[in-house]
């Protein structure tokens, strides 16, 4: 199928429609005298721009009888922009940047049960890892070229269970009842073992109506190209748990991931000042985020 | 064995088998060729374990780099209680793959057309030397407190 005027409009507008929703959110901040970090809004501009790669244009409409730029499109979908958009805290912006009344309803819509099942990282590893494996393992790749509306639901499907997945595991944004770091980091490890098995399986079987040569090809770049991007996830989460153990932090209460105002940046400190043995008293102003 | 001892160990063990992991795909698969990336022999469950194995070395590979960095600041380092843990890893997994994956479920193979018994013996041996010289490692550190 050849990718329709309308499919490719309405994914430009939902995706336009969420840049401006995030930058609306960020000058409404800044003008009540907030502060949100610039690095948070280039990475959802960043995020969009990879799904929007995805979606619509050249490479959008190589994927449709090329199953390597299928496959770009997948990991720029599936697995970068959702790390992107994860890292620009897009609830906590719209927490501050909401009136009182509604961003309250907001914290209780995301304490709810129905929240909180959707975004237990079992749940999301299922729908994210259970999509991939109905798309390259059933008729459904087949599918999609020849239904719009299958071709576009599986994309937000795609972008969407990928978002909830990478959230779930290393979400900077407020969760209540997030799972301990031994759940994640089981369902981190299971899901990017599902991700590689899955690869080798579409390399020995193709999805229907993709050439064993293409086949191949997209596997192995589904394969190495999804670890380079698992890296990434592995390491942030370390990190977090990192800062978390910090011994110096023991004593005093954690600092929020995001700063309200923007915290004095030390631009450089003699090496005596570094604390070795963490048990020394630090300046509060360390820059944690 | 006190909480930073079994840190140190765990780093170590941890490393170890990210590096185990790091050899077997770049030297065997990327530069030797003697892997393959997946030939249609690999019966399901042995894609399934590949794929464990991978996403688990990588995982370790940098919690244990993380966890020699959280060593570091508290001041709690011990080197021959890490060292020791990273041989018994390297070896532990190797002998694990050597025996396990590739005699008894016969997942795979050192490499493939030629005769097995010296990659075998080889692979095997040097596994278990690394155990020992892990395990001996282990052990005078925890005669000897550092």
């Amino acid at each position: 199928m050849e990718p329709t005027p309308a499919t490719s409009g309405v994914l430009s507008v939902l995706l336009l429609a969420a840049a401006l929703g995030y930058l609306t959110g960020a000058v409404v901040v800044r003008r009540r005298g907030g502060w949100w970090p610039a690095e948070r809004t280039i990475s959802w501009i960043a995020g969009l721009v990879a799904a929007m790669a995805a979606l619509v244009g050249p490479l959008a409409d190589a994927a449709h009888h090329d199953f390597t730029a299928h496959m770009v499109g997948h990991l720029l979908l599936g697995m970068t922009a959702p790390l992107l958009l994860v890292l620009a805290a897009p609830l906590t912006l719209a927490l501050r940047a909401l009136p009182v009344a509604r961003a309250r309803t907001l914290s209780h819509l995301l304490a709810s049960r129905p929240v909180r099942t959707l975004t237990h990282p079992v749940t999301a590893a299922v729908l994210n890892g259970g999509g991939l494996w109905l798309l390259y393992t059933t008729g459904l790749y087949g599918a999609m070229s020849d239904h719009a509306w299958i071709h576009v639901a599986v994309h937000l499907h795609v972008l969407a269970a990928g978002y909830l997945f990478t959230a779930s595991v290393i979400g900077v944004d407020p969760a209540p009842h997030r799972p301990g770091r031994r759940t994640r980091a089981a369902v981190l490890i299971a899901f990017l073992a599902a991700h590689a098995t899955l690869a080798k399986s579409v390399y020995g079987h193709p999805p229907a109506g993709v050439l064993p040569a293409d086949a191949r090809t997209g596997a192995e770049l589904m394969y190495y190209g999804g670890d380079l991007i698992d890296l990434v996830l592995i390491y942030l989460f370390c990190r977090q748990w990192f800062q978390a153990a910090d011994p110096a932090r023991r004593n005093r209460p954690a600092a929020p991931r995001i700063h309200a105002v923007r915290p004095p940046r030390v631009l450089w400190r003699l090496p005596a000042e570094f604390p070795l043995e963490g048990h020394n008293a630090r300046d509060g102003n360390r820059v944690s985020n | 064995m006190s909480a930073p001892s079994g840190r140190n160990v765990l780093s170590g063990v941890l490393l170890g088998l990210g590096v185990a992991a790091f050899v077997d795909e770049v030297v065997f698969h990327q530069l030797l060729h003697w892997h393959h990336f997946y030939d249609k022999s690999t019966p399901a469950i042995g894609l399934i374990s590949d794929g464990l194995f991978h996403a688990f070395s990588w995982f370790a590979t940098i919690a244990a780099l993380f966890l020699f960095a959280d060593l570091r600041r508290r001041g709690s380092f011990n080197r021959p209680l890490w060292w020791g843990g990273l041989l018994l890893g390297t070896g532990g997994f190797q002998l694990y793959d050597g025996t396990l994956q590739h005699k008894a479920m016969r997942l795979h193979q050192i490499r493939y057309d030629v005769d097995l018994a010296p990659y075998d013996w080889t692979w095997n041996i040097i596994a278990v030397l690394l155990i020992v010289a892990g395990t001996v490692l282990l052990v005078r550190a925890r005669r000897r407190p550092a």
